[in-house]
């Protein structure tokens, strides 16, 4: 059991590890680029002022924008590609094994997952980890100023739990009060609000950052399909 | 009873393991999404912006 979920969920994730970087390169990477253009100043949109406030334009919490990868000064694009290759194989790699560990959560609780199941069960993690954090704070491009870092992270954090918990209320609970339960979960995050800047300061055309948006989500959907089949497929518990 | 002993022993090495995993699997979504390392940040960058990670 310990060896299918290991295995399993590390072969379930890289697998869909794999189509993810398919489909980065396919539809994400080149809004990527494009946004640093704007990034580096080499393409400019508009001149920018914030917006919503005359003062001068807020801070940039002491971090460096100038790293090398993401400006391609110091590293060669295959460098950066294979390392985007990398880590998105790693990182559906851990959510293989959260995924995994999940089905075994629910095979204790005596319920078998079938692969039909694995897919919805791979559209909640979706809706865990990308569709309810980019509610508060939507994916970024390139260049995006944005609230203190930490203080993101800790609603990111924040906002996956309470949704997964909430999901798994609504889909499993056995009575109202779980489900309302599970409703006021869901609703938590968005109601004490992700930490967001007073003023825009997007650099970007907004129509490159919707439509990175919309793609990064969607992308996100349809590897978190295969992701939660996969796993159910080398990695759910096997009926007793 | 000694049926009972291990059954509950076999449900604790169950949980123990399940629990192992979600930790690895926690473990690599928190080192490759969110730690703020430089080498790292530069490394995961593309992909933590694809995938919809607070970045920088």
């Amino acid at each position: 059991m310990f060896k299918r979920m290991l295995a399993g969920g590390l072969i379930a994730g890289f697998g869909a590890g794999l189509f993810a970087a398919v489909l980065h390169f396919a539809f994400v990477q080149e809004l990527i680029l494009h946004a640093e253009l704007y990034e580096t100043g080499e393409l400019v949109h508009f001149d920018t002022h914030a917006v919503g406030d005359e003062s001068e334009a807020v801070s940039h919490d002491g971090h460096d924008h100038s790293h090398g990868d993401a400006d391609g000064a110091d590293t060669s694009a295959l460098t950066r590609n294979v390392m985007t290759v990398l880590f998105t194989g790693l990182i559906y790699a851990g959510y293989g094994l959260i995924l995994a560990a999940a089905y075994q959560v629910a095979g204790l609780f005596g319920r078998q997952i079938s692969l039909q199941q694995g897919i919805l069960w791979g559209i909640a993690g979706f809706a865990c980890f990308q569709l309810a954090p980019a509610m508060g704070l939507a994916p970024e491009l390139p260049g995006t100023t944005a609230a203190d870092i930490t203080l993101r992270q800790i609603w990111w954090l924040g906002t996956v739990l309470a949704t997964g918990a909430g999901l798994a209320l609504i889909g499993y609970g056995r009575s109202l009060p779980f489900v309302v339960g599970g409703a006021v979960l869901l609703a938590l995050p968005h109601v004490i609000g992700a930490p967001v800047l007073d003023e825009f300061h997007g650099i970007a055309p907004p129509e490159l950052a919707g439509e990175f948006s919309a793609r990064v989500l969607g992308v996100g959907l349809a590897v978190w399909a295969l992701l939660g089949w996969l796993t159910a497929r080398f990695a759910a518990p096997e009926a007793a | 009873m000694t049926q009972v002993i291990a059954k509950s022993t076999g449900t604790q090495t169950k949980a123990l393991s399940i629990l192992f995993v979600a930790i690895v699997g926690a473990g690599i979504v928190f080192f490759s999404g969110h730690a703020q390392s430089a080498a790292l940040h530069d490394a995961a960058h593309d992909m933590r912006h694809a995938t919809g990670f607070p970045c920088h």
